[in-house]
């Protein structure tokens, strides 16, 4: 009976050692971690980044990707983080407000166009043909939603969509499902959905140009790692993979 | 407190009761403190709001009764009548009520979406899709509170006492005078309870009706969903909004759960 | 009204064969658990059986129970409770296709004939035992039942709310034109309504005669306590006794061995004059003895005494006949 008590006792104290080993983030072993809060459009490319980003700097980045709105809000609340990438300037503006941005960079637009299924069953070849067909864009109230008002304003467009999405995605399924006609969406989208949809570019849309912006927070653990991420996104390697994604510069 | 009788309540029980009140009430009743009220007047007389809340409650009282034309025949299959996969069938009505509402929504789109299984023949059929309208709305209720009223419905009607049942069938009655004079009536606080948790679960519906039905003011745009996106832009008069429907809810359910509730139970 | 020949098995409960004429009333007795409520229940249609009650050319047990015609009075009564007393007396004749207001004429009728009328707007809580169960027992014969069923009616009343109703049943059973069965413990209830007995035990017809036939010569322990007879089986025969005819003593008696127990006093009460001791002899005897003898005695729950009766009071028949049908 004694001796079970010494093994006990004895594995008991080891505990703490084994987990000594675990303190400094899991995975990496003396390697850094990284938080990056960013707008949804922006998941492909960064998440393309992050395993350059991995390779070259041993250390693992964490995402966390929602509305531009929602990330202001809570980075302005003090919520943890390193970067912000923001879809607009008004949600940037929230973090420079509440003090939290570093310095704020530009470093991508983004354009509406019109998707359609493939087979585009309502043919739709430009805004002047929504009328009639059955087809969605975002609400009002998200950045994409004032960008595709914005637009329809401009060219004069007053026919109705069939339905106000809450973000950028559910426009975007709602076409790929085949429940929509057509819809308005990001450049970005409609090349991360590829062959699920047909891309009709929109004469114009330049003038309604969606900016994207990127800071480091002051909350960040790690600034050095933080700037090391905005100076990647920076890059020409950064760049290149934002055009390809369909990016403006 | 009057005396009890049975002697006072065991500290055991109001403990954690007092704990759920905690839970359940301390969210709401901070909401009201942070709402401003010259914002939530302001609310009020806005025609988005008016047009979300009258449709809220119109589509639910539509599903709520839907659910209960076609909810009521269904308990009393499930809690009368013996056939072979019974309690799999009593399972598998439950599903929506565990589903995820976007799953649900989803779910709902395959079927009766405009591309769906039966909503496509339907829309080549008669130019009608439940999508994007109204009766998608009701429809997407109708799918998850549905479930709520079945149950509700079927336990009050198992314990309801199939005795009466027998001597009403002993006294010639066919089992459909059975079910108009006998069974229902005795289950009748069963299935007032049911239509309430209809009507409020429906009240509540949003990821369900925003995946199948989508958003637009006045035909589909509930109150869940415009609060939902006035959000993304003004979390002031989000809460405004929300308050709103609180206090809407919380009358209707008041007054129902002391006509319907209060009277036929001890 | 038609003959009853009745012949039904409820597996694993009662196997019961059984005729009857128009107008009588026959009641079944028996101990807890014998089969008959599972005889009620197979004729009213709620128990699955076998075999046939036929009715004139119908065979009640190939109907569904709403077409067999069969009024029911239940153990619980099982008026419905969101209906009024005048309500559930007109369900019968309503569900029947009688118009509602001449169901409710017939209703009140009966209602009044059993002395409630004043109560047709009356809801069955809102109802005493005693009218409840008149309610009862008019929503059973208010459809006109080609057969009535009674289960226990008189079950859970005051003893003069029961013999009261007693009275009432008696009146209206005899006007009543088709056959009652009525299942009852009591006795009483056996011995002043019944035209005949049926004594079921474990499941099968102990004996079957009139009330009188069936009280002298019990040949179940189950009758002969009913009506306080000592029976006891002695291979192919049946012996039965009166505990009037009982001798207790304390010492050994002289006498035929044949006739002598002995045991111990379980129970001692009241029973009119005297004083009806239970003892447990081997098998269960009763003896009335004189409250002095009692005492003299000392004869109280524990006592050892020696039990004796002179043959020639003795009532011997055979096991072997079930009776008169």
């Amino acid at each position: 009976m004694k001796q079970h008590l010494i093994v006990a006792a004895t594995l008991t104290l080891l505990l703490p050692l084994a987990a000594c080993g675990d303190e400094g983030g899991d995975g990496g072993d003396g390697g850094g971690e990284l938080t990056v809060l960013a707008a949804s459009s922006l998941t492909d490319v960064f998440e393309e980044l992050a395993a350059t980003f991995e390779d070259d700097h041993d250390a693992e980045v964490d995402f966390s990707f929602a509305s531009s709105t929602d990330l202001a809000e809570q980075v302005a609340d003090g919520a943890p983080g390193d970067v912000l990438a923001t879809a607009d300037e008004t949600s940037m503006q929230v973090a420079e407000d509440a003090g939290v941005a570093g310095e704020v960079e530009t470093f991508a637009t983004n354009v509406l166009v019109i998707v359609t299924p493939p087979d585009n069953p309502a043919g739709v070849e430009s805004l002047a043909d929504l009328d009639g067909a059955t087809w969605v864009r975002c609400a009002d109230e998200v950045p994409c939603g004032r960008v595709a008002l914005g637009l329809l304003e401009d060219n004069e467009i007053t026919a109705a969509p069939a339905s106000l999405e809450e973000d950028v995605r559910s426009t975007l399924d709602k076409v790929i499902s085949g429940e929509a006609d057509a819809g308005l969406v990001y450049a970005t989208d409609a090349v991360a959905a590829g062959d699920d949809v047909a891309t009709i570019q929109i004469p114009g849309a330049e003038s309604r140009l969606t900016s994207y912006f990127l800071t480091t927070l002051e909350q960040s653990e790690d600034a050095d790692l933080a700037q090391e991420w905005v100076d990647l996104v920076l890059s020409d390697e950064g760049l290149q993979i934002l055009e390809e994604a369909g990016f403006g510069s | 407190m009057r005396h009890d009788p049975l002697g006072r309540p065991p500290v055991l029980l109001l403990v954690p009761a007092g704990l759920a009140v905690l839970v359940l009430l301390l969210p709401l009743l901070v909401m009201v403190a942070s709402t401003d009220l010259p914002g939530l007047l302001d609310q009020l007389r806005s025609e988005p709001l008016r047009e979300a809340l009258w449709l809220s409650v119109t589509t639910s009282t539509a599903a709520m009764l839907v659910a209960l034309v076609l909810g009521l025949p269904l308990a009393w299959v499930l809690a009368r009548v013996r056939f072979r996969g019974r309690g799999l069938l009593r399972a598998l009505v439950t599903v929506p009520m565990v589903l995820p509402p976007v799953v649900a929504g989803i779910a709902l789109r395959t079927a009766f979406g405009r591309s769906g299984f039966l909503g496509e023949p339907l829309l080549e059929a008669t130019g009608f899709a439940f999508p994007y309208t109204t009766w998608g709305v009701v429809l997407a209720h109708v799918f998850v509170a549905m479930p709520f009223v079945v149950i509700s419905i079927e336990g009050a009607l198992r314990s309801a006492g199939a005795q009466y049942d027998a001597a009403a069938a002993t006294l010639g009655a066919s089992r459909w005078t059975t079910f108009r004079r006998v069974t229902v009536p005795l289950a009748l606080p069963g299935i007032a309870a049911g239509m309430v948790l209809g009507w409020a679960r429906s009240l509540g519906e949003f990821g369900a009706t925003i995946t199948f039905n989508g958003n637009y003011p006045g035909t589909t745009q509930t109150m869940p969903t415009l609060i939902y996106v006035t959000r993304q832009s003004d979390t002031d008069a989000a809460l405004a909004l929300s308050l709103v429907m609180l206090l809407v809810s919380i009358i209707v359910l008041v007054a129902l759960r002391e006509r319907w509730l209060g009277t036929g139970t001890t | 009204m038609s003959a009853l020949d009745l012949d039904v098995v409820v597996p694993d409960r009662v196997a019961v064969a059984l005729t009857a004429e128009p107008g009588e009333v026959v009641a079944v007795i028996g101990p807890n658990g014998a089969g008959k409520s599972s005889l009620l229940g197979a004729i009213s249609g709620l128990v699955p059986a076998e075999g046939h009650v036929r009715l004139d050319e119908r065979d009640l047990l190939r109907l569904p129970a709403r077409e067999r015609n069969v009024g029911i009075v239940f153990q619980d009564r099982v008026l419905f409770p969101h209906l009024s007393a005048l309500e559930n007396v007109a369900f019968g004749p309503r569900s029947r296709g009688v118009h509602r207001g001449e169901a409710r004429t017939v209703a009140r009728d009966w209602l009044e004939r059993l002395a409630i009328g004043h109560l047709a707007a009356r809801r069955p809580r809102e109802l005493s035992g005693g009218q409840a169960q008149r309610v009862a027992i008019a929503r059973a014969l208010a459809h006109q039942p080609d057969l009535l069923l009674l289960d226990e009616p008189f079950a859970g009343l005051d003893v003069s709310v029961a013999a009261g109703l007693r009275i009432e049943l008696t009146r209206h059973l005899a006007s009543y034109d088709g056959i009652t069965l009525l299942v009852t413990h009591d006795a009483i209830d056996a011995l002043t309504l019944a035209d005949r007995v049926l004594v079921i035990d474990e499941g099968a017809v102990a004996q079957i005669g009139t009330p009188g036939d069936v009280a002298a010569r019990p040949r179940t322990e189950h009758v002969a306590r009913l009506v306080g007879l000592n029976v006891i089986r002695d291979a192919d025969r049946f012996r039965c006794f009166s505990p009037g005819a009982v001798t207790v003593s304390l010492a050994r008696p002289e006498g035929s061995a044949r006739n002598l127990w002995r045991g111990s006093v379980l129970s001692a009460a009241p029973h009119g004059d005297a004083i009806r001791l239970l003892v447990s002899a081997g098998p269960e005897l009763i003896a009335d003895v004189t409250p002095a003898a009692t005492r003299e005695l000392g004869l109280e729950p524990g006592r050892e005494v020696w039990l004796s009766v002179k043959e020639t009071a003795v009532d011997t028949y055979s096991v072997a006949t079930g009776g008169d049908r």
